[in-house]
C-alpha cells in the first residue's frame, strides 16, 4: 500500500556491480517505502536476480558504483550476516540442500540468532517446535518437513514454501523474493502467495523479482518496474504487468529505441 | 639398510619385550601364535616405499618403546560408566587389551544359545567351531601387524550365533587404554552361522593422552542368509597409534553392514578386507575420518565380488582440518564369473585447513563383463552457495562453516543404528567443528 509520509526502508542510486569482471548493473535508482510492494520485471539477462543477490550480500558480486541505504544505514557496508540481521531477506530462487542438518535445528539456529540479536531470549528446542509449527500453518507444511534434512529432496514448491517459512520466522523489514513463482504449481503458488500476503504489513516492504506477471495476480504490488540490461527502464502501477504479459518485453525495448530516435 | 636395522630391532622389542601370552591347553592354537610369531620375525615394518603405505609414514611407531602391560585392572565401574551405551545389554571391556571381567556385563550361556565371551577362555570350549574360522580370515601371512597380533593372540571377544540366532541387543566391546606405552593386540572372532543377526560395537577408547598401539584384529564369518551389522569407532587418544584389521567373509545372500569412524590417534590405519565369497551376498561399508593438528588417518578397503549377483555399497568421507593427512584407499574386485555385480562407491573429502592434506585412491579391477559398478571421488572445501545461504540467515560466517562441517559428517553418523551412540558421536562432531 502506498502511503506519502511512509518511511523509506531502501534508497538504491546508481547502483552498479559486476560478476567476473562483466557489468551486470548499469546504474539502479529504485526507492522503497514502508508497506509497499515492489514487483522487479525483466527478461533472462536483465539482471533482476543480480540486483537480488547483491542487496543480500553475496560475494560473487562486487559493487562498483552507487549506494544503498537500508533504514538510514549504508547496507554495502554490512556483511551478508549483518544485513540479515538487520531486517534484509532474501528469499532463494534455489534454495540450498543441506543433508545431514535437520530443517528444525536450522530453523532454529537462524531464528535464536535474530532473537539474540534483539536482546531476547533464546527458545530451547520444545518452544521453538510450537512457535515453528504454529507458522507452518500458515504455508499448509506438513510438521515431517521438520525433521527432515534442509530442503533435502524437497519438491521445487516444498522449498519455496519452506523459505516463505524462514520469513515468516525471520519477520524482516525487506523481504526480498527471487523468482518465488518458478517451479510452483497452481495450488503451492496458491499458497505460497498466500502466506506473502499474510507477512506483508504496513511497516514493511516486499520486493517481487519475477520473470511473470502470474504471481502478481496474487500478490498485488503498488510498482512494477522493468528491467533490462541492468538498467530500471520502466516504472509503472501493476497495470503494467498486465501489459507486458500481453505485449511482451519486446515491447518496452521497440519503445525505448523508438524515444532515443534508433 | 638403517630402516631393516631399526625394524628388526622394532619388532624384535615388541615380540620379545612384552611379556608372552600364556601357553593356551590347545596344541592348535599355541601352534598358530608360534607360527605367527615366525612370520612376524620374518616380514618388516612397512615403509612409505612399500605401496601399502605410500602415504602413511608409521616410522613415529619405531621410537617408542612398550611397557608390558600390568595385569588386572585398577579400574572400577566408575571409570568407564562414560562409555557405556545405554542401548547394549552386553558388553565386553578389556582395558590395555587384557580383558576386565568384572565391568563386563554378559549373558549367561543357556544350553546351545549364542556365545558371547573372552576369547581365551571361550576358545577351549568351543574349540570346533573356532578353529575352522580363527586366523583363516584375517591371513597373517603377509601383514606384519597382523602377525604380531596373532603372536599375542590370547584375550578378545567370541561372538557365536548359532542357526537363526538373533541377539537383539547391540554386544558393545570396548576396548580401554589406560596405561601409556602399552601395546594392546585384542583379537575378535564374530561367527554368524546361518540365519543369525546380531550388531557388534567395537569402541576404542581412551583415558590418558599419552603414546600407546592399539593392534586389533577381528575376523568375521557369515553364513547364508546371516546378517551382521558392525560399528567401529575409534576414539583412540590424540599420541595413540591404531593398527586396525577386519576380514570378513559373507556366504549366500548374507547380509554385512558397516560403519567405521575415525576420530582419534596420531597414526591410525584400518584395513577392512570384504570377501563376497557366495551368490547374492551384499555389504554396505561407509566411512567417516574426522581429524585435526597433525593426525593421520589411513582407511584402506578391499571388497572382493568373487561370486555372482553381489551387491556392495560404499560410500567413505574425510573431513580434514590444520596440517592433518586423511588417506583412502577403496578397491573393488570383481572376479572372472562374479556377474550381475551391483556395486557402487564414493569418496568424498572436505579440506579445511589451508595445509590439510587427502589422498583418495578408488581401485576397481573388473574381471567379470556383466556389472554395474559406479564410483566417484571428490575433494574439495565448503561450497560458497551454501556458506552464503546460510549467512543470508543471519549465521556467522564461522557458525555457517561449522553447520556445514556438521552436516557432511552426520550423514555418515546417521547410518548408526544405535541412537545414544549417534546422539554422543554427533556432539562430538560439533564441539571439533565449533572448536577449529
Amino acid at each position: 500500500m502506498i502511503r506519502a509520509d511512509s518511511d523509506i526502508v531502501l534508497e538504491v542510486h546508481g547502483l552498479r556491480a559486476t560478476v567476473n569482471d562483466i557489468e551486470i548493473l548499469k546504474g539502479i535508482d529504485l526507492t522503497v517505502r514502508r508497506g509497499e510492494i515492489h514487483a522487479i520485471m525483466g527478461t533472462n539477462g536483465s539482471g533482476k536476480s543480480t540486483l537480488a543477490k547483491v542487496l543480500a550480500g553475496h560475494e560473487a558480486y562486487r559493487v562498483t558504483g552507487g549506494s544503498v541505504v537500508f533504514e538510514g544505514g549504508n547496507l554495502l557496508d554490512l556483511e551478508p550476516e549483518a544485513r540479515a540481521r538487520a531486517g534484509v531477506f532474501l528469499a532463494f530462487q534455489y534454495p540450498i540442500e543441506i543433508p545431514g542438518v535437520a530443517n528444525s535445528h536450522f530453523l532454529r539456529l537462524a531464528y535464536n540468532t535474530l532473537r539474540a540479536q534483539r536482546g531476547e531470549e533464546e527458545l530451547d528446542p520444545l518452544e521453538f517446535e510450537d512457535f515453528v509449527r504454529d507458522k507452518m500453518k500458515l504455508l499448509e507444511m506438513n510438521p515431517d518437513f521438520l525433521d527432515r534434512g534442509v530442503n533435502e529432496g524437497f519438491s521445487g514448491g516444498e522449498k519455496k514454501r519452506n523459505e516463505i517459512l524462514q520469513m515468516a520466522l525471520l519477520e524482516p523489514r525487506l523481504a526480498i523474493l527471487d523468482e518465488t513463482d518458478s517451479g510452483l504449481d497452481i495450488d503451492a503458488l496458491r499458497i505460497v502467495t498466500q502466506g506473502v500476503n499474510r507477512l506483508a504489513n504496513r511497516d514493511n516492504a516486499i520486493i517481487l523479482v519475477t520473470h511473470y506477471q502470474r504471481m502478481l495476480n496474487h500478490i498485488v504490488p503498488d510498482y512494477v518496474h522493468v528491467m533490462e540490461s541492468g538498467r530500471i527502464v520502466k516504472t509503472g502501477e501493476k497495470s503494467l504487468a498486465l501489459e507486458l504479459e500481453t505485449r511482451g518485453y519486446d515491447w518496452v525495448s521497440g519503445e525505448r529505441r523508438a524515444a532515443a530516435g534508433v | 639398510m638403517g630402516t631393516v636395522t631399526v625394524a628388526g630391532g622394532y619388532l624384535e622389542s615388541l615380540l620379545q619385550g612384552q611379556p608372552r601370552p600364556p601357553s593356551s591347553p590347545l596344541a592348535w592354537f599355541n601352534q598358530l601364535r608360534a607360527d605367527a610369531v615366525e612370520r612376524a620375525s620374518a616380514l618388516k615394518v612397512p615403509t612409505t616405499r612399500d605401496e601399502e603405505w605410500r602415504f602413511t609414514d608409521i616410522s613415529p611407531l619405531l621410537g617408542l618403546s612398550f611397557q608390558p602391560v600390568s595385569a588386572g585392572s585398577a579400574l572400577d565401574a566408575a571409570d568407564v560408566g562414560r562409555f557405556h551405551l545405554k542401548e547394549a545389554a552386553i558388553r565386553l571391556v578389556f582395558v590395555d587389551g587384557v580383558y576386565a571381567p568384572a565391568l563386563s556385563r554378559r549373558p549367561e550361556k543357556v544350553g546351545t544359545g549364542p556365545v558371547v565371551a573372552n576369547l581365551s577362555e571361550a576358545v577351549v570350549a568351543h574349540a570346533t567351531m573356532v578353529k575352522p574360522h580363527l586366523a583363516r580370515h584375517a591371513r597373517f601371512q603377509d601383514d606384519v601387524f597382523t602377525a604380531v597380533n596373532t603372536a599375542f593372540m590370547h584375550d578378545g571377544a567370541l561372538v557365536f550365533l548359532p542357526r537363526g540366532a538373533a541377539i537383539r541387543s547391540p554386544i558393545h566391546l570396548l576396548f580401554i587404554a589406560s596405561q601409556k606405552a602399552a601395546a594392546s593386540h585384542p583379537r575378535c572372532l564374530v561367527i554368524a552361522e546361518a540365519g543369525s543377526e546380531a550388531m557388534v560395537i567395537e569402541d576404542y577408547v581412551t583415558l590418558q593422552q599419552e603414546a600407546y598401539v592399539n593392534n586389533a584384529v577381528t575376523e568375521i564369518v557369515l553364513a547364508d542368509h546371516a546378517r551382521i551389522d558392525h560399528v567401529r569407532i575409534q576414539r583412540d587418544g590424540i599420541e595413540a597409534f591404531h593398527l586396525g584389521r577386519c576380514a570378513v567373509s559373507l556366504a549366500r545372500e548374507s547380509r554385512y553392514r558397516s560403519v567405521a569412524i575415525a576420530l582419534g590417534a596420531r597414526i591410525s590405519r584400518y584395513n577392512l578386507d570384504t570377501l563376497l565369497a557366495a551368490e547374492g551376498a551384499e555389504c554396505t561399508l561407509d566411512g567417516l575420518a574426522l581429524i585435526t593438528g597433525r593426525q593421520l588417518a589411513d582407511t584402506h578397503t578391499c571388497i572382493d565380488h568373487a561370486m555372482p549377483h553381489g551387491t556392495s555399497r560404499q560410500s567413505h568421507k574425510c573431513i580434514v582440518d590444520d596440517t592433518a593427512h586423511a588417506v583412502f584407499n577403496g578397491k573393488i574386485m570383481v572376479r572372472t564369473g562374479a556377474q550381475h555385480t551391483d556395486s557402487s562407491q564414493s569418496s568424498r573429502n572436505l579440506l579445511l585447513g589451508a595445509r590439510a592434506r587427502v589422498d583418495t585412491k578408488p581401485q576397481l579391477e573388473i574381471f567379470a563383463d556383466d556389472v554395474k559398478c559406479a564410483h566417484g571421488a571428490t575433494v574439495g572445501q565448503l561450497d560458497s552457495e551454501e556458506v552464503f545461504y546460510l549467512k543470508s540467515r543471519g549465521l556467522t560466517e564461522t557458525a555457517a562453516r561449522n553447520l556445514l562441517t556438521y552436516a557432511f559428517g552426520a550423514e555418515i553418523i546417521d547410518r548408526i543404528p544405535v541412537a545414544s551412540l549417534k546422539h554422543r558421536l554427533e556432539r562430538t562432531v560439533l564441539d571439533h567443528t565449533q572448536r577449529s
